[in-house]
C-alpha cells in the first residue's frame, strides 16, 4: 500500500514523513549520516572515492613559485541510471568546477607548498573523484573525499641534484603534505519551499525545490555558498543553513581527525 | 539612457554604487525574444527561442524544458561555462512558468560581448530580460548582483575585473522582485558570515534600483511603438 502510495504520489508521500519530523529511510530531520574510510567516503548510500596522483612538472611561467592541483569529479554511468557514458555530463562537469573553486576559496593547500624548485619543477596533484554510488548529495561527499584524500598524501622528497641539474627522488622519505584549512560542504534540500533538510538523497532532490552548498573552514569562515537557483530564500533562512553547516563541519572534522589516526600508526 | 541612469544612482546611492547600465531589447530579428544588457563595459547578448518544439530526449511532460547555452567571447564553452549554465538555468527555472508550456523546448543562449566584470550578473539580468522580452510566464522577475569585498572589507558593488582580482571575496546574487529574496547565490574566496550577510544587504538594495531600471526600460520600449 505504501509503496504504491509513493508511486502514484511521491511529493505528498513525503510530506507525509516530513510533518510527522522523520524522513522515510528512517532519520529524523536534522539528523546527520557520517562519514566513513580514508578516501573512501560514504554518506548512506552514496559512496565517493577519492584518489590523488602526484606528478612532477614544470610550473607555468607566471607562477614560477606554484603546483598545481588538478580535480576532477567523474559520474559514471556505473553509479546511477541517470548517468550514461560518453563524455562527462553537465552534472559532473559542474560538480568539478564546485571542487575546483573550494580548494581555491579555502586555500586548503598554499600552491606554493608544491613547488620544488622555483620556475623549474614542482608537484601536480591529480584529485579523481569517482562516484561509486549515487544517492544524491554529491558535492558534500566530494568535498569530504577530497579533504580525507588529501590528509592521507604522503610526497616523497625530491632533491635537484645541483652538479647534473636533473631531479632525485627519494621514495624513502614521505613527508605528508600540509594542509592549512579543512573546508566541509554542508548541502541542504529546500522542500516545498520553507523546509530544509541536511544531507539529502537522490530521491529528496529530485523532489526538492532547491538545494543550497555552504562550505565552511575550522575559523567559521564561508569559503562558498553556491545556490543554484530553485525557491528564494530569505537573510535568515540563508544564515540557518550557515549555523547548520558551523555545526556539521565540528563534527565531520572530528570523524577525519579520528580516522586518520586511525590509520596512522602503519 | 546611460547618462540618466548615472546620474540617478548618484542621487541615490552614496559610497558604494552601480556601474552605469543600459539595456536594449528586441534588437535581433530571428529569436523570440532578445536583450542585449551593459553594465558599465560588460555586455552580454541573451536570444531566446520558445515554446517551441522539442527534440530528442528532451521532452518534459509536465513543464517546458529549459536549456541555457552560455557562449564566451573567445574559443569554445568549457567547464566554468557548463556550470554557469546549470546556474542560470536552475535561476531561470525558478521563476519560469513551464508548467504551462507543458512537452516544449525553451532554449535561452547568452553570447558574451565583452567582459570587464561582474559577468555573471549581467547574464543574469540579459536572461531576465530576454525572458521578458519573449513574454513568457513568470512568476516573478529576478535581477543579478555582483559585490566584492575589498581587502579593507569595505563592499564595492558591481565591481570591475580589476575590483575583483583585488577583492578578497566576490558573492554574486540572483535577487527575485517580489519579496527580495535570494533565488541564487555563488561566491569566489572566503568571507566572514557577517561580511556575507552584509553584501546580502547591499544586494538587495541594490536589486531595488535594477527592477527600477527594469520598469523604466520597458516602459521606454512600450511607449515608442
Amino acid at each position: 500500500m505504501a509503496t504504491a502510495f509513493k508511486t502514484v504520489e511521491p511529493l505528498e508521500y513525503y510530506r507525509r514523513f516530513l510533518k510527522e519530523n522523520c524522513r522515510p529511510d528512517g532519520r529524523e530531520l536534522g539528523s546527520i549520516t557520517t562519514a566513513d574510510g580514508s578516501a573512501l567516503v560514504k554518506l548512506g548510500n552514496t559512496t565517493v572515492i577519492c584518489g590523488i596522483k602526484a606528478e612532477l612538472a614544470a610550473p607555468a611561467v607566471d607562477s614560477a613559485n606554484k603546483g598545481y592541483i588538478v580535480p576532477n569529479v567523474e559520474l559514471p554511468s556505473l553509479c546511477s541510471t541517470r548517468f550514461r557514458s560518453g563524455p562527462p555530463g553537465e552534472e559532473a562537469q559542474a560538480a568539478s568546477q564546485f571542487i575546483a573553486d573550494v580548494i581555491e576559496n579555502s586555500q586548503m593547500i598554499a600552491k606554493e607548498d608544491l613547488c620544488i624548485a622555483n620556475g623549474k619543477l614542482a608537484w601536480v596533484l591529480y584529485c579523481d573523484i569517482i562516484c561509486l554510488d549515487y544517492d544524491g548529495n554529491i558535492l558534500d561527499a566530494s568535498a569530504f573525499a577530497l579533504l580525507a584524500a588529501l590528509k592521507n598524501v604522503q610526497l616523497p622528497s625530491v632533491t635537484i641534484n645541483e652538479e647534473t641539474g636533473l631531479s632525485e627522488v627519494n621514495l624513502k622519505q614521505k613527508n605528508p603534505l600540509i594542509i592549512r584549512k579543512h573546508p566541509v560542504a554542508t548541502s541542504f534540500a529546500i522542500f516545498d519551499d520553507t523546509l530544509l533538510i541536511v544531507d539529502p538523497t537522490a530521491e529528496e532532490e529530485d523532489l526538492a525545490t532547491g538545494t543550497v552548498t555552504i562550505v565552511t573552514d575550522d575559523e567559521d569562515r564561508l569559503c562558498s555558498v553556491h545556490k543554484p537557483g530553485g525557491s528564494p530564500l530569505t537573510g535568515a533562512k540563508l544564515q540557518d543553513c550557515i549555523t547548520r553547516a558551523i555545526t556539521r563541519h565540528k563534527e565531520v572534522k572530528k570523524l577525519i581527525d579520528k580516522v586518520i589516526k586511525s590509520i596512522k600508526p602503519k | 539612457m546611460a547618462e540618466e541612469e548615472e546620474e540617478k544612482m548618484a542621487a541615490a546611492g552614496g559610497g558604494c554604487c552601480l556601474r552605469p547600465f543600459s539595456c536594449e531589447q528586441g534588437l535581433l530579428s530571428r529569436p523570440d525574444g532578445s536583450a542585449a544588457f551593459l553594465q558599465g563595459d560588460t555586455s552580454v547578448l541573451a536570444g531566446l527561442y520558445g515554446p517551441a518544439e522539442v527534440k530528442g530526449s528532451k521532452e518534459l511532460p509536465d513543464r517546458a524544458a529549459l536549456e541555457v547555452l552560455l557562449r564566451p567571447k573567445v574559443g569554445l564553452p568549457g567547464v566554468v561555462e557548463r556550470s554557469r549554465e546549470q546556474l542560470l538555468r536552475q535561476t531561470c527555472e525558478a521563476v519560469l512558468l513551464g508548467a504551462l508550456h507543458p512537452r516544449t523546448a525553451v532554449t535561452l543562449v547568452l553570447q558574451v560581448l565583452s567582459d570587464a566584470g561582474s559577468l555573471l550578473s549581467c547574464c543574469l539580468n540579459a536572461a531576465c530580460m530576454g525572458l521578458l522580452d519573449a513574454g513568457l510566464p513568470l512568476s516573478s522577475l529576478f535581477c543579478g548582483v555582483t559585490c566584492a569585498l575589498d581587502p579593507n572589507g569595505a563592499i564595492v558593488l558591481d565591481p570591475t575585473t580589476r575590483q575583483e582580482q583585488e577583492a578578497r571575496a566576490v558573492l554574486t546574487f540572483a535577487i527575485d522582485s517580489t519579496e527580495r529574496k535570494v533565488l541564487t547565490a555563488t561566491t569566489k574566496g572566503s568571507c566572514s558570515v557577517e561580511e556575507m550577510q552584509q553584501c546580502l544587504v547591499a544586494a538587495q538594495r541594490a536589486a531595488d534600483t535594477i527592477f527600477q531600471f527594469y520598469r523604466d526600460s520597458v516602459r521606454r520600449k512600450y511607449s515608442k511603438s
